[in-house]
């Protein structure tokens, strides 16, 4: 509590515990969860789907009310998380971990009785895959900690596919795994130019861990795995043209920009252009293939291609 | 407590209650929904 003992602590503001829930991050996951949703193949009641993706946003909100709660003092050291609501010092780490804890038991619960089982025990793994396994057991203590968290931010569209077909076949597991090799270079990209900060605090980000030279050629491997893999759906014949069309030149795009963050060391003062660039670019990458994904379906079920 | 403190104390307990209010009348039509889907099932 960082208040004086002799005052009355003021109650949170409720726009702290919506902060807990990363809504930015939240953004992405309701995106690709929903994308998800609408490319599998059948129909969903448009209630249900509804309450799929809202039980994916908030099982992803209750994982990161724990992650924060978990890594408060960690955030309380670095310049892009100081000012979160628990090492500001504006919430108690019980009410987050409280809040947290009540946002995961209520998505998986709904989940399962309105949705279905299936989608609701991939969806409470995702969250103790998040909340445990990456954030509290992993993270501080591998640098491959970006790898094993990309298959968090995986889940969603995987849930939301199974929200609908109640089963899991190989596109729910190919979507999975494009975020899961997304997420390396997404992630990589931004620690190589803010990793002074994850250095103050210990945690063992790869380019401070193994050096940047490391770093930069894993996400040459990555995006060169990414590039036939995002292509994979269509190889399968689970998508039609629109989609292999926009992820073969997405994907082209991406490797594009990893090419001058792999195949160069930055100086004193570097302004790091490239590393921000694809940073920047790895965002829309994954918000227009998913969007691709589904435009593509709808082309497929209008009867247009 | 000093009378802005606890005008910022009744404010906060105010928009708080709002909030949770507006959840609560949120998931009863959501349950409301979904019940009525799913007998239809």
């Amino acid at each position: 509590m960082t208040q004086p003992a002799t005052s009355l602590a003021l109650p949170a503001d409720w726009r702290d515990f919506f902060a807990l829930t990363k809504p930015r991050v939240m953004t992405l996951v309701i995106f690709t969860g929903l994308c998800g949703l609408l490319a599998a193949p059948g129909s969903i009641h448009p209630v249900i789907g509804f309450t799929a993706i809202l039980c994916i946003a908030l099982g992803a909100g209750g994982a990161a009310a724990l992650n924060q709660w978990w890594e408060a003092d960690l955030d309380a050291g670095m310049k892009r998380t100081a000012n979160r609501p628990l090492p500001a010092g504006r919430l108690k780490g019980t009410d987050a971990r409280d809040f947290g804890i009540l946002l995961s038991a209520v998505s998986v619960g709904v989940m399962g009785v309105a949705v279905n089982w299936l989608s609701a025990i991939i969806l409470a793994g995702s969250i103790v895959y998040y909340a445990v396994i990456y954030t509290i057991w992993l993270k501080p203590r591998t640098p491959q900690n970006i790898v094993i968290g990309g298959g968090a931010g995986a889940f969603p569209p995987m849930i939301g596919w199974v929200a609908v077909t109640g089963d899991v076949t190989l596109m729910p597991v190919l979507l999975f795994s494009i975020i899961f090799m997304w997420t390396p270079p997404h992630f990589w990209a931004l620690a190589l130019f803010v990793k002074t900060d994850y250095a103050n605090v210990g945690i063992p980000m790869m380019p401070v861990v193994k050096g940047e030279k490391s770093t930069r050629r894993q996400i040459f491997v990555y995006s060169a795995i990414l590039l036939p893999l995002a292509l994979t759906p269509w190889f399968i014949g689970g998508t039609g043209l629109i989609y292999a069309i926009a992820a073969l030149a997405l994907s082209l795009a991406f490797f594009a920009l990893s090419l001058p963050v792999s195949f160069r060391q930055s100086g004193q003062n570097d302004s790091m252009r490239p590393e921000k660039r694809l940073f920047a670019f790895s965002i829309i990458y994954l918000f227009a293939l998913f969007a691709a994904l589904v435009v593509d379906r709808v082309a497929a079920n209008q009867g247009w291609i | 407590m000093n009378p802005d403190e606890d005008t910022e104390f009744r404010k906060r307990q105010k928009s708080r209650n709002w909030v949770v209010g507006g959840i609560l009348l949120f998931f009863v039509v959501l349950f409301y929904a979904i019940t009525i889907v799913r007998i239809g099932d």
